[in-house]
Order: C-alpha cells, then structure tokens, then sequence
C-alpha cells in the first residue's frame, strides 16, 4: 500500500521525465504552428529576431494547393500500404513456417531476423548500388543472365525499388512478433481441431487468424506510423527523385533544402495531425492492454 | 499429446526456412563478402561467390581515407551516452508508476508513447533553430540530447513492463523489515530489475546506433556518426563497391552481433508491452 511519503517520492521522481519530454514535446510543437502562420524565408532576410509577417491560413491553402501536394500524398500511401501488404502477408506466412519442428531453428530465426539491425543508411545503399544498379547491380548481371535487358531499378521504378527496399527492414519485425503472437497460441486447441478432421486451411483460417488479428492490428499500426516518417531510404537512393517524393521528403525539402519555412511548418502540421489518427487507434489497443 | 511429425515433413520445413531464411540474409552476406575482393572483382560479370582472392585491404584503406575511427567513435558515444542518459532518467520514473501508481499513471505512459509518435519532421526546423541559436548544431552534445528525447518513452514502457512483473509481495516484505525506500531500491529492487535494466539498455543502444533522422539532419562535418558517413557514400566518387562493403560491414557487425542477443526484448520494446 502505497503512503503519503512514497506518493510525493514517486512524483518528484517521475519529475525529471515528464518535463524533459513535456518540453520536448510542447516547444517545438508550438514553434512550428507559429512559423506555418508566418511568411518565413530565411535566405531572403527574414529573420525571427526582427518579427515575421502574419499571413493566416495562407501557408495551409498554399501546401495543399501545390502541384507537389498530391503526387506526395499518393507516393506516401503506395510505399505505405505496399510495405504493409508484402510484411503483413511474408509475416504470417514465415511466422507459420518458423513455427514448425525442424532443424537449425535457432539460426535461421537469426538470419530472418537480421535485416532489422542493419541501419537504414546502409540497407538503401547497398541495395541501391549492389543490386539494383543498372550496370553494375546483381539484378542487372541475372537480367543480362537470361537475355533480358537490365532495368534501371530506381529510376524507371522508382516506387516499387524503395518498397522493396523497406519492406525487406520491416519484415524481420513483422515476422517476429507475428511468430511471439503464435507461439502464445493454445495448441490442444490446434490438435483437437486437427483430430477432427478439420483440414490445414480451415485451422488457419479459424483458429490461427482469428488469434493473430490483435498482433496483426499491432504491427499495421507501429509500422504505419514508423513507414509514414520514412526518410534515410529516399534520402539516399533517390534524394525524393523520380516520382518517389513523400510528404516527410516534401516537408524536409521545403524546410532545409528551399527555406521556405512557414510552408513547410503548415506541412508539419498537416504530417502531424496525419500521424496523430494513426496514433489513436494505437494508443488504445495499448491502453486496453495496460488495465488487464 | 504433441502432435506428431514425419521426419519427412520436418526435412521440407527445415530446407524451405533455411533457403527463404538464407534468401533474406543474403543481402547482408552479400556485402560482407563483396568486402573482401578487389574492385575489379566487386563488380565481375558473373558475379563471383566464393572463388575470389580475399583481401583485407579495402578496410585498410576505407580506415586510411575517411577518418573511419572519428565516426564510429562518434555512434559509441552518441549512442551509447545517450542511451545511459535516457536510463537514468527513466529507472524513477518507471519504478514510481510501476510500483506507487495512481489513477493518473495510465494517462501518464499513453502520454509519453504520443510524444513517440509525433513525427519528426513536423518539428524539423524548430529543433534545428534551437540547436543553431544554442551553438550545438553538429555537435555530439545536440544529438545526445535529440536521441535521448526520441528513445526516452521506449526506455520508460520498456522498464516499466519489466517493473511491473517484479511480485509486489517482496518489496511489501522488505518494508515491513524496515527498509527505508533508498535500501528498498538499493538491495531490493535493482538485483532483480537488472535483466531489464539490461535489455534496456541494449535495444535502445541500437535504436540509437541505427537512427537515420536527426543524425543526418543535424550533423555535418564533427559531430556525423556512421548513419551520416555512410550516406556521403551514395555520391557518385564514393561508387567502389567493395571500400562501401567493407564500410557498411564495419558500420553494422556490432549491432548485428548485439541484435540477436536482443531479439526477445525486440518485441517487448517496440510494441510497448502489447504483445509478449
């Protein structure tokens, strides 16, 4: 039972992290709503110091009426839901597999695991340069292999390269909780099932799917919101060329690379409020959890 | 009953994981591989596999050319003293919810994994303006700083799950023997806490080494760890295959080695306790 004493303990020591990110959180944030109501062009003398000019809501209709709005919005759901559907689908597949009995089980959990480690930096340029290069790539030697002409993977398919690229990330942590969430499956349950008849594809499609759907609800939503900011990968291999522009890369082109501060603030905000509806759903599948 | 298995069907399940598991891998193979051959041999038609004449030197000289050692000396510290940081921070906090906790500790941990999901860039400049206007942009103190700030909430949900398992009873126990709450935690509470203090440590270390955001946004010449000195790879003169194998196999042995002693905690951390 907790005392009077042990309750202002428990708060001053809670103190240090809840105002360190209450600061991390409420400064910044209020900083970028300021700056997407203000005309904000650092590289044509604006300076914070001498006051920025009020400009409303111009910077919100200005970011959504850009020609490099949509193309940005339709890029980031295509990395996003290509990414989800090949991890989510590989995920369960391999999660039943690593499953079963067999031999080396350890290891070959090691090796599918792996890529998760990898730092994106290094993943993007070594599938940008070793296998995806027009000339010199892996893929490019087995297209010439079989006759084929080699294809420029991250210029003529841009899209399709960096979901490859990501989704080969995300895999391992698609794989793995998937594998955690099965493995915590009753298995008389499984046999009883399989004693009566019930042939593979129905125990998948009525006991094991069913039980996957919290941990499957899980990894879409923890992957939504770590695909949607996005950045090492484009930055890399295409620096937000040929058609592979998301709104993260939007938002930081405007704000580092043209200046344009207060347009890429309301962007900001717009990403923010994005991540935030995501954010709900996980939270309270979270917060469910917290009261069992 | 354990269901039975044909040995038959145990061979197909042990030889179809171990080639999609050696197909996700080989990538990784592939680059540690390519880091000991020659240029000439790095971009061969056919490639070659194993039949090359293996060589040390493009880690010799990837070391010689780019300062090699500043940059990775850059991530340990990074990583490493930000990562202590956000434990030190969090270990009270997490003790408090975990074992003093009120009706606002719930409110409390939502909170704090909201501020995890605040996207980055939404607040990409304003941490950029506060970094020039305090002189810590490209510096290891800044990122220090950013790094513990981003991993803080992951460090407190992770330590808190841990707390939260630790049987109440034993802390009642040793309160009633008399205890004060600084012994408490002292003798009590930190022999057990230590495999999770561990893991802890471990996984967000790697969160750390690995992140790709504000390391490359927020650093330039000094302060740039591995992520930032591998990226300048991606400019045209940097395009020798085997120097950037050899590099990227420096960059992530480490963390490869420490991530399979991590994967257990790897779920725990990152899905803040949802799935066990």
């Amino acid at each position: 039972m907790a005392t009077k004493a042990s309750r202002s303990a428990a708060r001053v020591m809670m103190a240090p992290a809840v105002i360190l990110l209450l600061g991390w959180m409420l400064v910044p944030l209020a900083l970028t709503l300021f700056f997407s109501f203000k005309k904000y062009l650092p590289l044509r003398g604006d300076k914070w110091q001498n006051g920025l000019e009020w400009v409303g809501f111009e910077n919100y209709s200005r970011f959504l009426s850009s020609s490099s709005f949509w193309p940005a919005v339709t890029t980031t759901l295509i990395i996003v839901l290509g990414v989800l559907i090949i991890t989510v689908c590989l995920g369960v597949l391999l999660a039943l597999l690593l499953d079963q009995p067999m031999w080396g089980q350890g290891v070959v959990r090691i090796l599918v695991i792996a890529p998760f480690f990898v730092m994106p930096t290094v993943s993007a340029l070594v599938w940008k340069n070793m296998f995806m290069d027009p000339t010199n790539g892996l893929f490019a030697h087995l297209w010439r292999f079989f006759g084929a002409e080699p294809v420029a993977w991250l210029s003529e398919a841009s899209l399709p390269s960096i979901v490859i690229i990501v989704s080969w990330q995300w895999l391992p942590f698609a794989t793995l909780i998937l594998l955690t969430a099965i493995q915590s499956l009753d298995s008389e349950q499984l046999e009883a099932a399989e004693m009566d008849g019930a042939p593979a594809l129905k125990r998948f499609a009525y006991i094991i799917l069913p039980h996957l759907g919290r941990a499957i609800t899980i990894v879409i939503l923890i992957q939504t919101i770590f695909l949607l900011s996005i950045f090492a990968e484009i930055f890399v291999t295409t620096g937000g060329a040929f058609g592979s522009r998301t709104l993260t890369y939007l938002i930081f082109q405007r704000v580092l690379e043209s200046q344009n501060i207060g347009l890429g603030s309301a962007g900001g905000v717009y990403a923010i409020i994005l991540a935030n509806i995501v954010a709900i759903f996980l939270m309270r599948i979270v917060g469910k959890n917290l009261d069992t | 009953m354990a269901r039975s298995v044909t040995s038959q069907r145990k061979l197909i399940n042990t030889g179809l994981a171990w080639l999609i598991g050696l197909i996700i891998f080989f990538p990784i193979l592939w680059t540690i591989l390519t880091s000991f051959k020659t240029e000439a041999q790095a971009i061969n038609d056919p490639p070659i596999f194993l039949f090359f004449d293996w060589t040390l030197e493009n880690y010799a000289i990837v070391q010689e050319r780019s300062n090699y050692m500043r940059f990775l000396w850059n991530s340990v510290i990074i990583a490493g003293v930000s990562t202590l940081l956000g434990v030190m921070i969090a270990v009270p906090a997490a003790w408090s919810m975990a074992f003093v906790p009120s009706k606002r500790t719930k409110d409390i941990l939502l909170w704090m994994l909201s501020t995890k999901m605040l996207p980055a860039v939404g607040v990409l400049y304003p941490i950029y303006l506060i970094f020039i206007e305090l002189g810590i942009l490209d510096t290891r103190v800044g990122l220090i700083v950013v790094l513990m700030l981003v991993n803080l909430p992951i460090i407190v949900w992770m330590l808190y799950t841990y707390f939260k398992e630790i049987p109440g009873e034993i802390l009642e126990a040793a309160r009633m023997d008399g205890a004060s709450l600084r012994s408490e935690i002292l003798y009590v509470l930190t022999p057990m806490s230590v495999p999770g203090i561990a893991s802890t440590l471990l996984l967000n270390f790697i969160l750390a080494w690995n992140e790709a955001f504000w390391t490359l946004n927020l650093t330039a010449a000094n302060a740039a760890p591995l992520t930032a000195f591998i990226a300048s790879y991606s400019s045209p003169e940097g395009l020798f295959y085997a120097k950037l194998s050899a590099a990227s196999t420096m960059a992530i042995a480490p963390i490869l080695i420490l991530g399979w002693f991590s994967q257990k905690q790897l779920v725990r951390g990152l899905t803040f306790g949802a799935v066990k």
